[in-house]
């Protein structure tokens, strides 16, 4: 049984197409049939994170338009044979998404994969409306930051009144991801401790992805940060989450860098 | 306290950030129910201008706040440079 699942935020810049890429992979890796989808019109940008820009032929917009058929527009991860990638349009003519033209190209998505992960665009506006429409569950991606707190509540907000499930009286299953989390700085009380997230959103969490610098090294060289460098801190949270999207059960803890022997010499804080 | 934070170096901010979303967010959801009516007047109104003026439909901005005693519906449209010549060209030509 497929399941559509929109990553969002309301807040730009929080890790929504990082996230996308690093779970599409994670969920590939497990043997999952997984498309990434891209709702991005006019700013797309997870072709260049799962480095496929220079293989965008057909898009998003032209498979709602009847230009092209959606395997011609689809593109096959070159590392993972089972994990695909339907770009957004460049060009800025957003209304070219109907509710139905979306609606008939997830539908055709269902028969193909078991995951479609839609990466939404920033901002509560037709773009991000439309990529949760047909969701069945929903990643709210959040800094520990007061104004992604925030607009992560009013997504959470649309995301029961807006979407095709919530208007039918379902539920979209819904889940926090904590992303650039800094455990130290939490425990020191300079930054929203998950705790506090949590009780404020009234959600359940997904996972915890501390900040690093493998998540910029990963999208530097075009490759979900999963596959770049599955040991590193951020991967193996991001992978943990996938198996709770999978229905494992997997503690929750915060992955920390691995300090190397001069780091523990001199005792360095990682991040 | 000013003492200790002297010598504790650092001051925890994360409580207050977490007591202003509270009070904030409590009153967001209430208002919660409005964000439909506003989503209606945009387009309404959006609808109304763009019969006479071509429009952006992203420059048209409708926001409700609500104060103690009265409440302010406030709605700001942009709209494009000698936009008044284009109407009245388009009404020569007519």
């Amino acid at each position: 049984m497929a399941k559509v699942l929109v990553v969002t935020s309301g807040k730009g810049g929080v890790g929504k197409t990082t996230t996308t890429a690093a779970l599409g992979a994670a969920l590939a890796q497990s043997g999952q049939n997984v498309v990434v989808v891209d709702f991005d019109v006019g700013l797309r940008n997870l072709d260049l994170v799962m480095g496929a820009e220079r293989r965008v032929v057909f898009d998003l917009i032209n498979v709602v338009q009847g230009v092209a058929k959606l395997p011609q527009a689809l593109i096959r991860d070159k590392r993972l044979e089972n994990l695909w990638l339907l770009p957004a349009s460049q060009t800025r003519d957003k209304d070219a998404l109907t509710d139905e033209g979306v609606g008939r190209v997830i539908d055709e998505l269902r028969s193909r994969f078991d995951w479609i992960l839609c990466d939404s665009p920033a901002g509560i506006e037709r773009g991000a409306t439309l990529a949760m429409r047909f969701a069945d569950e929903a990643i709210i991606v959040t800094n520990p930051e007061v104004s992604s707190v925030r607009d992560s509540d009013r997504i959470i907000g649309m995301l029961d009144s807006k979407t095709v499930r919530a208007e039918r009286g379902e539920r979209v299953e819904k889940h926090i991801l904590i992303t650039r989390y800094d455990p130290g700085r939490a425990a020191r009380g300079e930054m929203l401790n998950i705790d506090d997230i949590l009780e404020i959103l009234a959600t359940p969490l997904l996972g915890i992805i501390p900040e690093s610098q493998d998540v910029l090294k990963a999208s530097n060289v075009g490759t979900p940060v999963t596959l770049n460098n599955a040991d590193s801190a951020p991967a193996r949270a991001y992978t943990d989450a996938s198996r709770r999207l999978l229905g494992e059960q997997v503690a929750m803890v915060v992955p920390a860098e691995r300090k190397g022997f001069m780091d523990r010499l001199l005792g360095r804080r990682a991040a | 306290m000013k003492l200790l934070r002297l010598f504790g170096g650092r001051e925890a901010t994360a409580p207050v950030a977490r007591e202003r979303l509270q009070i904030l967010l409590s009153h967001e959801r209430g208002l919660l129910g409005q964000t439909d009516l506003l989503v209606t007047l945009r387009e309404e109104i959006l609808a109304v201008v763009s019969k006479h003026i071509q429009l952006d439909p992203d420059k048209v901005i409708v926001k409700l706040d609500r104060g103690k005693t009265v409440s302010t519906l406030e709605v700001d449209i942009e709209v494009p440079n000698n936009f008044d010549k284009k109407v009245a060209e388009r009404r020569m030509a007519g």
